[in-house]
């Protein structure tokens, strides 16, 4: 590829210095006509160019979208990405248009009003009435277009309705890592960055009994046509949650949590049907550079039907239930409680993670290291 | 020819006048306090810096457009960023983004432009013999110089340069964990920063005073060239703006050295948990983009000045609209500082300041839309003469036209969501900020180097170079419209982990010659550009047939810029095709009391007046006396 790349500059080369050598004959022949400092024919021909190069360049824009728009993203799969996306198009047409009146404006005066020298130019200096035109027309246009995307960021960004499915996304550098609240009391558990370590990658605080029932998953699994409000946080550096095909966006903030809702419309299937290809899947990517991982740190997403999806958790066993070790973290009088979690109960071995966070540095840096 | 060897007479004569003694080479041409040789010494930098910003970004388009080239041949210079199997670290490319962006924003488009032409220009536009002082101005360059030297080292270091993104927001560039280019590379590109920043405000303040007090006798504001509006408003800009960087880059070195806690709290990392608690990451970014809001408009405004300038001299009409020009530019001034969260849509901040920001930014459309069309107009019924400036200029409209219009999609917070951190917003301000003032800067070049060295460039090439770049940075930048719609995010090393894997892999290697081409391109400006210095064409005094000020003085400016007392200004600067004159521009040295067949009604009124003009005359006489009586 190397090669084909450098024979590719050298014929460039080649080539232009070739039309340099054209074109200073070319202008040379011209300018010993005339008077060396009045236009002559390069003036010419740069003013053709002009319009030919916008001409030539609108017909590649026009033929290059009709090629890139079948991968441009299939329609969208939540309800407010129907919104922004139409929004998002008819808002292109309206600063497309005013991108070609006004390009068309330019080129076309440019070459019009080339340099003649029987022509003087029109001294014209200032006209208010035009200008109060094409200040208050804009400003018109642009209240409009506020106001519509005013409303629409409002309805995005309100409260999620008190019946929205929580779950709670972390990013670290570089996976991510969804908790859901479990069966039980559907609610998650509170957390604690220190208590952080290789196994409870998010910090679950076990003196919290609802953090019993919370179940950790590296793929992202959510209900279709119910409001899910993602809760997201970050554990080291800045990330950010971005699901395109669902049109949802939030930076993880380390110390901050922030929160996007949506309500999903087509599950992975569906999707699968309407874009034909068997091998769709929704993805999670990470939007703000976070380091080297930075381009890798995605997460599968799975939208299910309703109850497909309850039947999934139903499958889970809750993060107390495979690292039993943590009921050591239990306060006494919910151990009771916390027991029903674990089968084999407290007295299991336990692992490196059991203790406190400091002594797990050895196998988290592992982790992280195999991970690079 | 003539008058150029009287002047070159009178010349040697103001020389002495002025000079104590013979100025060595080392005043002249290094520690130089004549604001010509520092904004030369700000142009060859600026140059020298755009080579080195562009070669990075051809690296890392090498990377996105043949992502299995092999680039071993690349070793000699990149050595072990070269991984084993041929191809670029990705740690690497992360650092090559981020140099480009710091290297294009404040090396070339601030350092490079303001600097340049605000030190070439305002003394000799507003007649003034040399900058309000001309030691802070030697300075600000040699600051500028160690902050490029710094920043220049920073690249060559074994943990690499800063990789966290121009935009270095925290807690990735707090925590030398977190990246190996947050450590010593990330420290280096603080300071070196904060010595750039510092350079700016010594550059700003300068040009201000300089505009507010220096100006020539009848020099009013209202007669100022749009160039000056432009340097003037950007210094303002600038020196409201950049501190606030500095402090936020300050609590950053806090952060990453003194074990505060301004920007970083609860974090887990390198298997174990940080003490600070309580900082918000959220304040860097509004501290950010409280600098890096305006700095777009720092970037841009000098742009529009020159091609306001560049667009009348050579359609030969005055600029349309002249008062709604610096009305728009005090618009966007003002209007920029309070627009920066739109940046921030996404990143947690409360919805409602969201809400108001987006109001805020689409209201800045308005006064762009405004410049846009008054340039347009101005071509319209003129008499076009197609210089390179010209056509760079011509150019930067469009450009401003075509980066302008999706800024209004993503100042809508709502289409923010998707498209934020996507290539539409790469293609979005490389062309309406990068490319369109890189385009000013070319016209600029151009346009003024008859002024600078004495000589003029090579106009085919110029045209050469010109089409190559126009063509050249839409093939680039706008098929990245196409690349954010399908919702790729940018800073990404490689799509090998995105579903739709090569779904672009055509367009991304498009893109990629289109760049590598593009950069090519930009070796004819150079060659002529130097060659030009030395074996140019011998210039005219005025070669463009221009009303300004620095075409009266000579052809090769000494120190002092005029001979004898400095010209008196009597007209707007854009007096071109006036109907009834002689000539198709008047320059602004003309009284009307000479013009009586071109004036305008309200002009004859004029005519009273410059006898006041003409009393402010001792003064200028005080001034000179001072210079010489020593």
């Amino acid at each position: 590829m190397v090669y084909i790349v450098g024979l590719l500059a050298a014929v460039l080369l080649v080539l232009t210095l070739v039309v340099l050598n054209r074109m200073s004959v070319f202008t040379k022949g011209f300018a010993s006509n005339q008077d060396a400092d009045t236009p002559g024919m390069a003036n010419k021909i740069n003013a053709a160019l002009l319009p030919i190069v916008f001409l030539l360049g609108s017909v590649a824009g026009v033929w290059s979208f009709i090629e890139a728009a079948p991968k441009f993203l299939p329609a969208p799969s939540s309800e407010h990405g129907v919104h922004t996306d139409s929004m998002f198009w008819w808002f292109m047409a309206i600063v497309t248009t005013a991108f070609f009146l006004t390009s068309v404006l330019l080129f076309v005066f440019a070459f019009k009003y080339q340099y003649d020298p029987k022509r003087r130019a029109t001294f014209y200096p200032v006209n208010h009435r035009l200008e109060l035109a094409w200040t208050v027309i804009p400003a018109i246009v642009m209240a409009i277009m506020v106001f519509m995307g005013w409303r629409v960021w409002r309805d995005i960004t309100s409260e999620a309705p008190a019946d929205a499915y929580v779950i709670e996304v972390t990013g670290k550098q570089f996976n991510w890592i969804a908790r859901y609240p479990g069966m039980d009391d559907n609610k998650l558990g509170s957390y604690n960055y220190k208590l952080i370590d290789a196994t409870n990658e998010v910090g679950i605080d076990m003196t919290d009994e609802n953090s019993f029932d919370d179940v950790i998953s590296n793929t992202l699994y959510i209900p279709k046509g119910v409001p899910v409000l993602l809760k997201i946080r970050a554990r080291d550096v800045l990330h950010s949650v971005f699901l395109p095909h669902l049109r949802v966006k939030m930076d993880a903030v380390p110390g901050m949590p922030t929160k996007f809702w949506f309500k999903a419309t087509k599950t992975t299937d569906e999707m699968k049907a309407e874009t034909n290809d068997p091998k769709f899947e929704y993805r999670l990517n990470c939007t703000e550079i976070c380091g080297q991982g930075h381009f890798s740190m995605k997460m599968n997403v799975v939208v299910l039907e309703e109850e497909d999806f309850q039947a999934w958790l139903k499958t889970q066993k809750s993060f107390l239930a495979t690292n039993a070790s943590y009921l050591d973290r239990v306060p006494a009088r919910l151990k009771a409680k916390a027991m029903k979690y674990t089968e084999s109960g407290s007295e299991e071995e336990t692992p490196e993670g059991g203790e406190a966070p400091a002594d797990s540095t050895a196998s988290a840096s592992a982790a992280t290291a195999s991970l690079r | 020819m003539a008058t150029a060897a009287l002047t070159h007479d009178a010349h040697s004569h103001e020389h002495e006048h002025h000079e104590h003694h013979e100025q060595n080479f080392i005043q002249k041409y290094v520690f130089s306090e004549d604001h010509k040789m520092i904004a030369k010494q700000y142009l060859v930098t600026g140059i020298i810096w755009a080579f080195i910003g562009g070669l990075l970004s051809i690296l890392f388009r090498l990377q996105l457009g043949f992502p299995d080239m092999k680039l071993d041949g690349l070793r000699w210079l990149l050595g072990e960023w070269i991984n084993p199997e041929g191809k670029l670290e990705s740690e690497f490319y992360l650092a090559l983004v981020t140099m480009h962006g710091t290297i294009m924003v404040f090396f070339v488009l601030t350092a490079g432009l303001s600097g340049t032409f605000s030190n070439f220009l305002i003394p000799l536009q507003i007649g003034a013999r040399d900058m309000a002082s001309g030691f802070l101005n030697m300075l600000s360059y040699w600051f500028f110089l160690v902050a490029s030297v710094i920043m220049l080292c920073s690249l060559f270091i074994s943990t690499g340069p800063a990789a966290g993104g121009w935009v270095i927001y925290p807690p990735l560039s707090a925590i030398p964990t977190a990246s190996n280019g947050s450590g010593m590379g990330m420290s280096l590109w603080l300071v070196a920063m904060a010595l750039f920043i510092v350079s700016q405000l010594m550059g700003g303040l300068n040009y201000v005073t300089t505009i507010i007090n220096l100006r020539t006798r009848g020099l009013s504001f209202s007669k100022l060239p749009l160039t000056i509006w432009s340097f003037f408003l950007t210094a303002v800009l600038g020196i409201l703006s950049f501190p606030v960087l500095l402090s936020a880059a300050l609590l950053l070195i806090f952060d990453r050295n003194f074990g505060t806690s301004f920007y970083i709290s609860e974090i887990y990392i390198g298997g174990e948990a940080l003490p600070q608690q309580g900082g918000s990451a959220i304040l860097f970014q509004h501290l950010f983009w409280f600098l890096g809001h305006p700095e777009v408009y720092i970037v841009l405004l000098p742009a529009l000045g020159i091609t306001s300038e560049v667009i009348a001299t050579n359609a030969r009409k005055p600029i349309f609209g002249y008062r709604a020009m610096i009305g728009s530019m005090l618009g966007i001034t003002l209007l920029a500082f309070i627009v920066w969260a739109h940046h921030m849509f996404v990143t947690g901040m409360n919805p409602f300041l969201g809400s108001v920001f987006m109001f805020l930014t689409l209201i800045i459309a308005v006064p762009s839309a405004v410049k846009g069309f008054n340039y347009i107009t101005t071509l319209w019924k003129g008499n076009i003469v197609f210089t390179p400036a010209m056509l760079f200029s011509i150019g930067l409209v469009s450009l401003f036209i075509a980066g302008g219009v999706t800024g209004i999609i993503l100042g809508n917070a709502a289409l923010d969501i998707q498209l934020h951190d996507t290539y539409f917003v790469v293609a979005h301000f490389h062309l309406v900020m990068g490319s369109a003032s890189f385009f000013g800067l070319m016209a600029g070049v151009y346009h003024w180097f008859p002024k600078m060295y004495g000589r003029m460039m090579n106009n085919t090439l110029g045209y050469i170079h010109f089409w190559l770049s126009f063509i050249g940075v839409f093939c680039v930048f706008f098929p990245m419209h196409y690349i954010g719609i399908a919702g790729f995010p940018r800073r990404y090393y490689s799509f090998s982990t995105y579903d739709m894997t090569n779904s672009f892999a055509d367009l991304n290697q498009f893109i990629s010659v289109a760049a590598i081409i593009t950069f090519a391109a930009q070796g004819l400006f150079a060659w002529n550009f130097f060659y030009s210095i030395f074996r140019g064409k011998k210039s005219v005094q005025n070669p463009w047939r221009s009303t300004t000020l620095e075409w009266t003085t000579p052809v090769v400016v000494g120190h002092g810029n005029w001979e004898g007392p400095i010209p008196a200004v009597y007209r707007w600067p854009y007096d071109y095709s006036k109907p009834g004159a002689v000539e198709d521009f008047i320059p602004q040295t003309v009284p009307f009391s000479s013009t009586p067949e071109s004036n305008l009604p309200e002009e004859n009124e004029q005519i009273a007046l410059e006898k006041t003009i003409e009393e402010l005359h001792p003064y200028q006489k005080e001034v000179s006396a001072k210079s010489g009586g020593h």
